[in-house]
């Protein structure tokens, strides 16, 4: 199964990233073999607006089957929601772990976004 | 951490002379001024400006005169009523006396020119130009601030005069104070609101835990505190209501009281009006520290009841 | 002759004299019969309250029969039998407001700001236009002869300015500047009430009046706000009178001290009482109910007047003499306005 998970650093032992739309990268791991590639999220750091769907946008075209991550606002989540991506928020931890606790079914689907959008 | 944001619909009730106070009561905070355009709390809050950045807002449109052919193909397109054409007639007896017949045709031809206080930055003339004859930058609106204060950071800004994106800015402080918060480990964040309930009120107040009102007994602040209030149930925030210079009209103190009990929303408490609140911001201090009379007292308790409400409130992971 | 009256900081008054002055006006019209045709004096005063967040003039003025508009803005909605996902739009949207996603287009209306590129590029014309809902758009007769017009924005909507540019779009005189303002003033006074603030809703509203007046108080957060207002008129070139609300005294204060360095005339001082700030808190005119400041707003009515009238007759010769001036130089540009 290959997940992606918002990563404040390049590699399995960085922090997750609790923001979703302005993280800083994206890892897509393979959960069975823990292979990854790395995703720069650098144009929406700075983006004045739509971070959250430009995030969006670039984890469902990984093809990823689930995104786990800190915040999801309720454009992010339209947008992973429509491309069939499920989504685990409310996650903190470095990337590794979270991605092991993953597997070990510890974390529940969101139905909805958790947090309000940015609004500008 | 727990989010509280002070705001009010109506302007000058107070926001920014309670949000000092709280900001001086509470042990431990990180304070944002998140009225960017007319930020007033940095003159009655003593601190040390630690940090200057500059902020970035949207784009904006320019059109290069050298390489405008007058095709009107963006004045045509420009919703916003941005573009309008050049007087050119001054450079004319220049161009003509030069030789080249087709430059000087070219030139007179009518140029265009964009206001930069009205381009929305939507990019659309960008696209059409067909002489490439317009850029599209990212401006410089304004600068973001961290200063140091008695009880923890203050995270402020200044827009441009005149400069739009107030709403970014707002959100880019918060971010800020957010990632201040969890660095240093300070349980609090308390933001000074804009007045209205537009984009940098709804910056403001997305993803707040709660909202503390201040409102003052007269018909206009109550018929804009019932437009936040509403504002904020959209955006799942507990809201508390306090009432600035309550005895003006003890009328109406007693009709904003009774219409919290009815819909069910906390009340904070009353604050007299007190000369002592613009004496203090002559001073350049916080009511609280500057007074011991009656508005101090009351706004203190007002502190109180809104830490106990708060105590309520779930625990945020983030 | 558009006269809107501002201040940076929120509360200090504005609403207070833009009402009060309003029937001021009307009252001192139908007076003095400066009209042209009597037997419509209503239209000859009109009352704008701009401040499309938080509306406040109809609570003080009352007005009867309003009649209530919604006001939309064009939204993309897209036909996806004449979508050929080429995504154009997407890539001309500086907004991020339509997105293609597995095959679908999304559209996030909240986000759009009716540049309408995506229906200028799709190049199969499958972009329609839907709407969203800014507000409303409301107008009523005072019983003191003149109508006043607002705009209500609606709870959650974050962009004000498209609202205010469409109750502007109601204003019935033509802004004066540039034209012989004179023959105007007999004619027709709106009187604009602006939101707070220096930004784009601010901004939106002073755009093209023809004088603004600022209302401050005396305090360190009136004089700060008070002084970037000034710097926005100046980049708008409005020529602009100062009010002092709430003055605790008739002894000259920090208000006093910045006009005169600006170099800004201090057209009226409205006095601090308890009296009228009852009055006010409960939704009522001062001018209806305290002798002192119907002489108060009368006064200050004929000044702003014989102010327009002198600005009127100084933008008339300095326009001759900037004409002038320019077509000797080379690289000077006029037209901006």
């Amino acid at each position: 199964m290959k997940v992606a998970v918002s990563s404040s650093g390049t590699n399995l032992e960085s922090p997750l990233d609790p923001r979703f739309g302005r993280a800083s990268y994206f890892l897509i791991i393979d959960t069975d073999t823990l292979a990854f590639e790395v995703k720069v999220n650098d144009q929406n750091m700075n983006l004045p607006q739509g971070a959250g769907i430009q995030a969006g946008k670039i984890v469902a075209n990984c093809g990823v089957d689930c995104l786990i991550t800190g915040n999801c606002g309720p454009k992010a989540y339209n947008v992973l929601q429509s491309a069939g991506v499920r989504v685990v928020t409310g996650v903190n931890g470095n990337v590794k772990e979270v991605v092991e606790r993953f597997k070990n079914k510890e974390f529940e689907y969101s139905q909805g976004p958790n947090v309000d959008g940015h609004w500008v | 951490m727990k989010e509280l944001t002070v705001i009010s619909g109506k302007g000058g009730t107070g926001k920014t002379s309670v949000t000092a106070s709280i900001a001086s009561l509470a042990e431990k905070r990180v304070v944002i001024d998140a009225d960017v355009d007319a930020a007033n709390l940095f003159l009655t809050l003593e601190h040390n400006l630690i940090e200057t950045e500059q902020f970035q807002g949207g784009y904006k449109a320019e059109i290069n005169p050298e390489l405008c052919i007058g095709c009107k193909e963006c004045f045509k397109r420009c919703q916003f009523d941005a573009i309008f054409e050049e007087i050119t007639e001054n450079i004319i007896p220049k161009l003509s006396k030069q030789k080249d017949e087709q430059i000087r045709d070219n030139r007179i031809s009518p140029k265009f020119a964009i206001d930069p206080i009205a381009c929305e930055g939507c990019g659309v003339c960008v696209h059409f130009c067909p002489t490439g004859a317009i850029s599209f930058e990212r401006q410089i609106c304004g600068e973001k601030y961290i200063s140091i204060t008695a009880n923890g950071p203050m995270v402020h800004a200044r827009l441009g005069i005149a400069e739009e994106n107030s709403g970014l800015l707002v959100s880019q402080l918060r971010q800020r104070a957010r990632e201040m918060a969890k660095e240093q480990k300070i349980p609090l964040i308390i933001t000074d609101g804009p007045p209205g309930i537009g984009c940098p009120v709804i910056a403001s107040i997305s993803n707040a835990d709660a909202l503390l009102i201040v409102t003052e007994p007269a018909l206009s602040a109550i018929h804009d505190m019932k437009r936040v209030i509403k504002l904020g149930r959209q955006m799942n925030a507990a809201i508390y209501v306090c009432i600035n210079k309550a005895d003006l009209n003890k009328e109406i103190s007693e009709n904003i009281k009774e219409f919290c009990f009815d819909n069910n929303i906390k009340f904070a408490g009353e604050i007299p009006f007190d000369r002592a609140v613009v004496e203090s911001m002559k001073m350049g201090k916080a009511l609280v520290t500057y007074s011991d009379g009656a508005a101090s007292k009351a706004v203190k308790e007002v502190w109180e009841n809104v830490r106990l409400f708060m105590g309520d409130t779930m625990e945020r992971v983030f | 002759m558009i006269v809107t009256v501002a201040s940076g900081k929120g509360g200090t008054g504005k609403t207070t004299v833009a009402v009060n002055l309003a029937v001021t006006a009307a009252e001192a019209i139908r007076a003095t019969q400066l009209v042209i045709a009597p037997e419509n004096p209503e239209n000859f005063v009109e009352l704008i309250d701009c401040d499309v967040e938080e509306p406040n003039a109809h609570l003080f003025v009352k007005p009867q029969n309003v009649v209530k508009q919604e006001i939309s803005t064009m939204v993309p909605a897209v036909d996806m039998a004449l979508c050929t996902l080429c995504e154009e739009c997407e890539k001309i949207c500086r907004f991020s407001a339509i997105t293609m996603i597995a095959k679908k287009i999304m559209i996030f209306p909240e986000m759009c700001h009716s540049c309408k590129g995506c229906s200028m590029v799709c190049p199969t014309g499958a972009i329609k236009e839907s709407s969203r809902v800014l507000g409303s758009l409301l107008t009523g007769q005072s019983s003191h002869g003149f109508n006043l017009t607002w705009g209500e924005l609606r709870v959650g909507e974050a962009m004000s300015p498209p609202l205010i540019k469409q109750v502007k779009k109601t204003i019935t005189c033509r802004s004066g500047r540039g034209n012989s303002i004179s023959e105007d003033i007999n004619n027709k006074l709106s009187i604009v009430d602006a939101p707070p603030g220096t930004s784009c809703p601010a901004v939106t509203t002073l755009r093209s009046s023809d004088f603004a007046l600022l209302v401050a108080e005396e305090t360190p957060f009136g004089l700060n706000d008070l002084a970037l207002t000034v710097e926005a008129l100046k980049k708008l070139g409005v020529p602009m009178g100062i009010v002092i609300n709430r003055a605790d005294s008739e002894q000259k204060g920090i208000i006093d001290d910045y006009a005169e360095k600006e170099n800004i005339e201090i057209m009226q001082r409205v006095p601090f009482s308890r009296e009228a700030a009852k009055i006010c808190s409960k939704g009522l005119l001062l001018v209806n109910e305290l002798p002192e400041m119907k002489q108060c707003f009368k006064e200050l009515y004929l000044k702003i007047v014989s102010r327009i009238t002198q600005n009127a007759k100084e933008s008339k010769y300095k326009k001759t003499f900037t004409k002038t001036a320019t077509s000797s130089s080379d690289n000077s540009i006029v037209g901006r306005s």
